[in-house]
């Protein structure tokens, strides 16, 4: 199996602790960047859980994916206080932009775009976070420039 | 000498450049050959001056803001001048002595007294601010003594729900049980919240010293802080407390010499609003999906692990070392009728000086608005304000002058929650508002109760068609039952709150739904 000694490894790391489903899958999911759906058994084995019972708590949390990880990630803000400083044109400004289509890929897949409710930056707003970096006070001017420093073609 | 700065590692602060700023003041004392120690502070909640810049001087500390990474050399320029006096207030950017800033001045700083000021991460600094004073003397008492503190404090439920804290912890102390669980509560998910972030990352220990005293009180041996991933500096920050609170024996098998155990495990959530539900939270460290419990049994009776847990937001037990430190009298003193003590007030979205703002209850809401906020930042007029998260009500101009505490919102219908201030200005569609409430409510539902996960659905639509004018009278009518179902049968707050929103910017706002301004008041 692809990935063996990282699943065993972040099983590992949460032995010993109670309810250590969610560690798990976060220390699977913090080493390769998603939970590769071959991986459900054996952490299922490993916890002394149904496989099901693995697959729902992937499937509830919406942090989890099944796939692997898109070069680039962005979020912006779509909570009131940022909506109340502009972020819904921020959001059209970068799908627009980066032609991203309705399931929030853009062409070519390189960029996923993911709403977030509250980064609890909200005297700071709009915000977003892109590639787990955050940014305040977010002019359409600096998304612009934000997103011409992304290392692809658009 | 040595220069003493300081610039902000909050992430709000961070996300407006405080760390570009931090290495531009670096790399130039570097240049210039000049030594400097830089403590990089929590913020200190004026977060229109963001990234604030500090330098310690004989008056106090001065601040500088908001910093761009350009103005490193011009800031050195002042730091340094023979005319210090002169050059350090001359420069453009300086506001004075931080303390003396209206905004901070006209405060009750209790339970955010350090963040900002302090390094979060020395234990010294915080020692050195009288942490762990509380954690001393609650080693000196009995579980029911302490107990007995918290209650007399008056203090509440800072998460939104407003529980009495003492009520709380005697029903744990009391239950049977092998084990017994202290659970924070740190899935500070509500939009227009963020004290619970700023003190996390800027004064980690006073939430672990209140988690030790909670566990002295009710006899637990672990604890449990679930923190939301959508906060990994928080979560960084608690990480490394911990750790250092281990190693100076403030958490272990033996702390402080007392015989007493009590360590702290962290938890990450995984985005999933629902979990700040206390009882979706509890599913969650269990390692199931996040949903939520019936209740009874109260996790205060049987919580994690079916054992009697304490379920507290990070607010609540970041209050409780000040109460235990100065008493419940002092704590009590602050505030006015049920609502004692202080609110850490957080004020964001379209207003000029947005922040935290920890007041005694009772200001009225204009106050916040207006003489720590400074009107919208747009300059047109505040025409909606949302208090207490996403499930909160809308509140319209016209009851600005409504005091800040727990009873006098419930009167008009509203909630103070969490604390949190959303301000719209007159460019806001309120019905878009409402359609967002209930399609939120839709969307991070955890399907466990029909109201909830087939009205929000529902609502949804509804209020597509009131808005779109098709069959108006009807589907009012429909909306209304539809809410009145899902405040009384939903399971948790979530499904039973959302109608607020909706409800509430139905009745201040009906002219925004296609309606008559008479219409909405009926």
């Amino acid at each position: 199996m692809i990935h063996d000694a990282e699943v065993a490894a972040a099983i590992e790391a949460a032995t010993g602790r109670a309810g250590a489903l969610l560690p798990v899958l976060h220390a699977l999911q913090d080493r390769i960047g998603y939970v590769p759906p071959e991986a459900v058994p054996r952490i299922a084995q490993a916890l002394n859980l149904s496989r099901a019972e693995v697959q729902g708590v992937l499937s509830f949390y919406t942090d989890f994916r099944s796939t692997p990880p898109v070069q680039h990630k962005l979020r912006v803000c779509m909570a009131e206080a940022c909506l109340a400083q502009g972020a819904a044109a921020l959001q059209k400004q970068a799908a627009e932009r980066l032609a991203i289509d309705p399931s929030g890929h853009s062409v070519g897949g390189h960029i996923e775009s993911e709403p977030v409710y509250c980064l609890g930056l909200c005297a700071c707003a709009p915000a977003l976070m892109l590639d787990g970096r955050l940014h305040g006070r977010v002019t359409p001017a600096q998304l612009e420039l934000l997103l011409s420093e992304l290392d692809i073609t658009l | 000498m040595s220069l003493a700065l300081y610039v902000p590692r909050d992430s709000a602060a961070v996300a407006v450049g405080a760390d570009a700023v931090a290495q531009a003041l670096l790399q130039e004392a570097v240049r210039r050959g000049v030594d400097v120690h830089l403590v990089r502070n929590g913020s200190r909640g004026l977060y229109w001056l963001e990234p604030l810049v500090e330098v310690q001087t004989p008056q106090g500390r001065i601040g500088y803001g908001p910093v761009n990474p350009a103005d490193a050399a011009s800031l050195l320029d002042a730091f340094l001048s023979d005319d210090k006096e002169g050059r350090l207030t001359a420069h453009p950017l300086c506001v004075g002595v931080v303390d003396d800033i209206p905004f901070l001045k006209q405060q009750q700083r209790l339970t955010f007294a350090r963040v900002g000021i302090v390094d979060p991460l020395s234990l010294d600094d915080f020692l050195a601010y009288r942490g762990y004073q509380g954690l001393r003397h609650a080693l000196t008492l009995t579980s029911e003594a302490i107990v007995a503190e918290v209650t007399e404090s008056g203090l509440r439920g800072r998460g939104g729900a407003a529980f009495p804290a003492g009520i709380k912890w005697r029903t744990v102390l009391q239950a049977p049980g092998s084990e017994k669980y202290i659970v924070c509560n740190a899935d500070e998910g509500d939009s227009g919240s963020f004290s619970d972030r700023m003190l996390m990352e800027g004064d980690p220990f006073t939430l672990l010293e209140g988690m030790t005293i909670a566990a002295l009180a009710v006899g637990a041996k672990q604890g449990y802080v679930y923190v939301r991933s959508e906060y990994p500096a928080a979560e960084a920050t608690l990480h490394q407390a911990i750790a250092i609170a281990r190693a100076a024996g403030y958490l272990g098998a033996d702390i402080l010499g007392s015989g007493r155990a009590f360590d702290i495990e962290l938890r990450r959530g995984a985005g999933a609003y629902i979990c700040g539900e206390e009882t979706a939270l509890l599913e969650s460290i269990e390692g199931r999906r996040g949903q939520v419990r019936a209740r009874p049994p109260l996790p205060a009776v049987s919580g994690l692990f079916g054992q009697p847990t304490v379920v507290n937001n990070v607010i609540t037990l970041a209050t409780v070392p000040i109460v235990l430190e100065r008493g419940a009298r002092y704590y009590a003193d602050f505030g006015q009728g049920r609502s004692r003590g202080t609110l850490p007030f957080q004020l964001g979205g379209n207003i000029r000086c947005g922040g935290l703002i920890e007041l005694s209850f009772g200001p009225t809401l204009r106050t916040l608005l207006h003489n720590f906020g400074g009107g919208s930042a747009s300059g047109r007029a505040i025409r909606a304000v949302q208090v207490g998260g996403p499930l909160g009500a809308w509140i319209p101009e016209s009851l600005f002058d409504t005091h800040l505490d727990y009873e006098a919102f419930a009167q008009i219908g509203a909630m103070l929650g969490h604390g949190g201030v959303v301000v719209f200005d007159d460019t806001v569609d309120m019905a878009q508002r409402a359609r967002e409430a209930m399609r939120f409510c839709a969307q991070e539902s955890c399907g466990k109760c029909t109201p909830c996960r087939i009205g929000a659905v529902r609502g949804v639509e509804v209020l597509d068609r009131i808005s779109g004018g098709e069959q108006r009278e009807a589907n009012l009518q429909l909306l209304h039952e539809l809410c009145e179902t899902m405040t009384h049968g939903s399971l948790c707050a979530m499904g039973g709150l959302t109608p607020s929103p909706v409800l509430s910017a139905l009745k201040h706002f009906p002219e925004d739904f296609g309606l008559p301004a008479s219409r909405g008041a009926a």
